[in-house]
């Protein structure tokens, strides 16, 4: 059974349709790419994904559980971590903290132990220490721990980002736009962030992106909407040459 | 150990208060000044978790104290005192000593439930519009108290004092001092634990980016929730302590300038800062009782020169504008307070090696 299985979904806002009819089945392990022209609706997918919508019509499936009506936190608490196209770290605190945080669905503690700092409290925070130490370094972000995010350089803000969602633990991670912004050194060095963290963790990745280059190297499967429609999809060359592709993207063919 | 070397000092400070108060070392004007200290270190601290913390805006701090300063009182009255309208005490009265922080606790669960009123419209309304609920919910508490006859309605509440002499009767030391040094040494502590861990940052989380922190899986109306009723409840504690340290409530003492004063303490020592709280309480309260001597001392000497007539005298009445001038001032030429979401262990990185800061 697919990890992601989304059927029919529609989203409205007021008199715009933003998504119709989207169908996707994602399987475990696969690193899927949706693509589109601004506006076409790919943001309000993976909003609808991560639970920061309710679909008007459709449903999703995740890991076998309808996730209709569940919270943002619980639907990450599942094993959806998510980026943003522009990047929201929390950037008055440290990148340890950014990191730690995250990992607020597996506490593991309650208010008491807060407060009068039961072993179970000392127990899981170093646990939660250890995890975020392990992730940093495995991420080569161990330098940075300690700076706030507000003061790194854009491509490193964007790695902390991908760190923080790594730290959720995640079985299916949405990149929503990883290269925006990014220069070309930067979007080399993504690419292979992106590979060997699906390599290592042996996750599902999902991502949009406009930068073809990345798209057609790291996606064996891609997706194309346009207007919330689907338009087409298939493997990389598929779409490259696919007529109703260039048409969204270029306006017409014989430009 | 070293890093013991401040909790320490600060018990030995403590008791060194409370020996120089027993011993009469101390007259009862400083105690009541350290007293009220202790308070506004309580109220700043608790107001800091939800206006500095967790970046909302709540104008209404004071409802929540009173409501622990009326509940308490009660409680203590009731079971220790012979009432004109509760009747014969319910307990011996040497045993307040003993229920004396229960009802102050209990208090402060009270206020903790009030601030419900507050915690749940804050998972939909955000900013202006839950100030204004915040603001709302202070006049509601003093509204319906000064309209329950039974503990006095608008004339006040009395009697505490009286819970306050049966404990002097069972061992004579300044027993408010000793109450009120503890309660700002527990308000103090939970708070810090609470922001201090992974759990409580998770406010922090959503004062920066609440989408995120959502999205992050920070279940963001429970630590609201926490967070306002954390706060609200320790507020009510400051409200008991208030109430038993004086021996007489009024619901007016609890209204917008109330609240107006725990803002300017938050304010004055720097948003999310809880050692920036803790000074600017003390500060705060040291610079209203200079204005207490400072307003006559001026009103003398522009008298002797002769630049004010006669007729006019220069009343306390000014502190009121000397207080939101500080304000002001602050406003424009350091807002982000006197320490600016820092620790003092940020700004003196070698106290670290005195207190642990974590």
């Amino acid at each position: 059974m697919a990890l992601l299985e989304i059927q029919g979904l529609t989203q409205k806002f007021g008199g715009l349709q933003a998504v119709s009819d989207f169908n996707i089945s994602i399987e475990k392990g696969s690193l899927v790419g949706l693509i589109g022209p601004n506006g076409a609706g790919k943001t309000t997918i993976f909003n609808l994904t991560s639970g920061f919508y309710q679909p008007t019509e459709g449903t999703i499936t995740f890991d076998g559980r309808d996730t209709r009506g569940m919270k943002p936190h619980k639907v990450t608490a599942l094993g959806v971590a998510r980026t943003f196209q522009n990047i929201r770290l929390w950037h008055d605190m440290s990148v340890l903290d950014n990191i730690r945080i995250a990992q607020h669905y597996r506490m593991g503690y309650s208010l008491w132990d807060c407060f009068a700092r039961t072993r179970n409290h000392a127990l899981r925070e170093a646990e939660i220490d250890r995890i975020a130490l392990e992730l940093l370094d495995a991420m080569d972000l161990r330098a940075y721990a300690d700076e706030r995010p507000r003061n790194l350089p854009y491509g490193l803000q964007r790695r902390v980002e991908i760190a923080r969602a790594m730290s959720i633990q995640p079985k299916l991670l949405l990149l929503d736009e990883p290269a925006a912004g990014l220069n070309s050194a930067d979007v080399e060095g993504l690419i292979r962030l992106v590979q060997w963290i699906h390599r290592e963790f042996d996750i599902t990745i999902w991502m949009i992106e406009h930068q073809m280059k990345v798209v057609m190297t790291l996606c064996s499967e891609i997706k194309v909407i346009d207007f919330g429609a689907t338009i087409a999809e298939g493997g990389p060359e598929d779409i490259q040459t696919n007529p109703k592709v260039i048409k969204a993207y270029l306006g017409d063919e014989n430009i | 150990m070293q890093k013991y070397t401040f909790n320490a000092l600060l018990a030995v400070g403590a008791l060194v208060l409370v020996l120089m108060a027993h011993t009469g070392h101390m007259d009862l004007y400083i105690q009541s000044v350290l007293m009220l200290m202790g308070m506004n270190i309580i109220l700043a601290t608790s107001l800091n978790l939800v206006n500095g913390y967790m970046g909302e805006f709540s104008c209404g701090h004071a409802g929540f104290m009173c409501v622990g300063a009326y509940v308490s009182s009660v409680i203590t009255v009731i079971l220790f005192t012979k009432d004109r309208v509760f009747g014969p005490p319910l307990l011996d009265p040497s045993l307040a000593i003993w229920f004396f922080p229960v009802a102050v606790l209990v208090g402060g669960v009270a206020a903790a439930l009030v601030g419900l009123v507050v915690a749940l419209p804050s998972f939909k309304t955000r900013g202006d519009y839950l100030a204004i609920i915040t603001l709302a919910v202070n006049y509601m508490v003093i509204s319906a108290i000064e309209n329950i006859d039974v503990i006095g309605g608008p004339r006040g509440f009395s009697g505490m004092k009286r819970v306050i002499n049966s404990m002097h009767d069972v061992a004579d030391i300044p027993w408010m001092l000793v109450w009120v040094l503890l309660g700002t040494a527990f308000s103090v502590w939970i708070l810090r634990r609470f922001v201090a861990s992974t759990y409580g940052k998770g406010i922090i989380a959503i004062c920066q980016d609440e989408v995120a922190a959502e999205i992050m899986s920070v279940n963001t109306n429970k630590m609201k929730l926490i967070a306002f009723m954390l706060s609200s409840g320790v507020a009510g504690i400051a409200g008991g302590l208030f109430a038993h340290a004086y021996g007489y409530v009024n619901p007016q003492s609890f209204n917008i300038l109330k609240s107006t004063e725990c803002m300017v303490m938050v304010y004055l020592g720097g948003m999310g800062s809880m050692s920036g709280a803790v000074l600017a309480a003390v500060l705060f309260t040291m610079l209203i009782e200079a204005l207490r001597f400072g307003i006559p001392a001026l009103d003398g000497v522009m008298h002797t020169i002769g630049l004010l007539p006669d007729s006019y005298e220069i009343s306390q009445v000014w502190k009121w504008v000397i207080i939101p001038l500080v304000l002001i001032l602050l406003m424009q030429f350091r807002p982000e307070g006197i320490l600016g979401n820092k620790e003092l262990s940020d700004v003196f990185p070698r106290l670290r090696r005195f207190y642990s800061f974590k």
